[in-house]
């Protein structure tokens, strides 16, 4: 082995990092941000693929709110003012209803949205 | 000796009579007055202390005082008229048990308090001795329960009567649809005293098993408090929150949603949303009602046995007046 030979090696480690995709940023799930605010959510559908991660940003415009959606192992509170996030990676075509289940109002019965899974 | 072809947990079972607006029950005892069955009656009476003895109860439910809206304009009428209906049975009632949603809630200042006085108002005409009441949501959900227990009392806790251990369950005072740890330890200990052969009637307005999750038909931990019943026999479920008839039977219990007083759920195995069933002015009380139970009539064959009853008002039906619609059981 030559005195070069560490040289070498790093320089070609270098460039064959910059030569092959970056799996880490491809890896990162896509991101879908859902608000919920008294007595809906917004979006009221949103769409996922079977066996992709994808990761759901909830916020609340006023109350805690649940996020239960119990074939998806959905079981979330949604608190005021803060970020509340989950990655899931559905296995299963479908559509999901999720629904708020903390009591929030009158209308707390109709509280749902959809979650198709193509 | 206890007779092996005896269904061990038909010694508990209700029977309905749905008066269109709640539910009308009869406890019987399982078991006849001669032959095999009498050494049943013989072993109960020995184990539990005291034997049931017959007497009838009514099941009212959801009747939502307060609601305005396009699914029953005609506000607590169904309530009022279902009492009269109660008032007017022939075996009067000992018991009266509302599970949930007494009241429809109201942010206004003070409105709330006020839509449980006028229901206060309206159940002080029922003629019966005992009247008890479990929260719905939209009695408790707000405030965990506090106004609910200033009006009424506790919202969970048990009695005997006759020969049948009541609890009354709360799984609508947490902000998640759920009995809750505390509550389950106190039903543990509640039932600690009970041989497994003692008839126990839960009422609560949830149902305890995964109705229709996706319609918050169900309770999280319904699962655990079917496992604290588990041990015994003689276990039935009383239950409202769903606005419809349904029989329901579990591994170690029976369960009934009574009616609502206000409006009607369709089925969810046909309906795509959970969305009240139009209100129909020709026959504004369809579909609501109450439901009566006998219990302690050896002649029923069941310990507890419903019925139900159809209401109609003269006043707006034209036809059939303020009628009782018996038709057979199916529960």
């Amino acid at each position: 082995m030559t005195r070069n030979s560490p040289i070498l090696l790093a320089v070609a480690l270098l460039l064959s990092l910059l030569a092959s995709p970056r799996p880490a940023a491809a890896a990162e799930p896509r991101v879908v941000e859902i608000t919920a605010k008294r007595f809906e959510f917004s979006p009221s559908v949103i769409t996922l693929r079977k066996g992709e991660a994808v990761t759901l940003r909830l916020h609340s415009l006023d109350v805690t709110h649940g996020f239960f959606q119990k074939a998806l192992g959905l079981d979330l509170e949604i608190e005021a003012g803060k970020v509340t996030e989950v990655t899931l990676t559905p296995q299963e075509q479908g559509r999901y209803v999720t629904i708020c289940d903390n009591f929030c109002g009158s209308g707390h019965g109709n509280m749902k949205m959809t979650i198709v899974v193509e | 000796m206890r007779q092996p072809d005896l269904d061990r947990r038909a010694f508990l079972r209700i029977a309905g009579l749905s008066l269109g607006a709640g539910a009308l029950y009869r406890v019987a005892p399982a078991w006849a007055a001669e032959g095999p069955a009498a050494d049943v009656a013989a072993r109960q009476r020995l184990e539990n202390g005291e034997a049931v003895t017959p007497f009838t109860f009514v099941q009212l439910s959801d009747t939502h005082v307060g609601f305005a809206g396009p699914p029953n304009p005609t506000g607590t009428a169904a309530f009022e008229r279902a009492v009269e209906r109660v008032n007017r049975l022939a075996a009067r009632p000992e018991l009266v048990l509302f599970t949930g949603d007494l009241t429809h809630e109201s942010e206004a200042p003070g409105e709330h308090a006020a839509r449980m006085k006028r229901f206060q108002e309206i159940a002080s005409r029922l003629a019966a001795p005992k009247l008890h009441m479990v929260p719905g949501e939209h009695d408790a959900g707000l405030d965990g329960g506090a106004l609910f227990r200033s009006a009424f009392g506790e919202t969970h806790y048990s009695f005997d009567h006759r020969g049948v251990h009541f609890v009354a369950l709360d799984n609508v005072s947490r902000s998640k649809p759920e009995v809750g740890p505390e509550q389950l330890a106190w039903l543990r200990a509640d039932l600690a005293r009970f041989p497994p052969t003692a008839p126990i009637v839960v009422f609560t307005h949830r149902p305890l098993f995964d109705l229709k999750p996706e319609w918050e038909w169900f309770t999280r931990d319904g699962d655990a408090v079917m496992e604290v019943l588990a041990p015994f026999e003689n276990v039935t479920v009383l239950y409202g929150h769903i606005h419809r008839e349904d029989l329901h039977t579990g591994p170690h219990a029976t369960h009934y949603a009574a009616r609502s007083l206000i409006f009607a759920f369709p089925d969810p195995a046909q309906a795509a949303d959970k969305k009240p069933i139009p209100f129909d002015k020709d026959r504004p009380f369809r579909n609501l009602g109450l439901r009566v139970a006998e219990a302690g009539n050896p002649a029923s064959g069941r310990t507890v046995r419903c019925e139900e009853v159809e209401l109609s008002m003269r006043e707006y039906s034209g036809t059939e007046g303020f009628a009782q619609l018996l038709r057979p059981s199916s529960l």
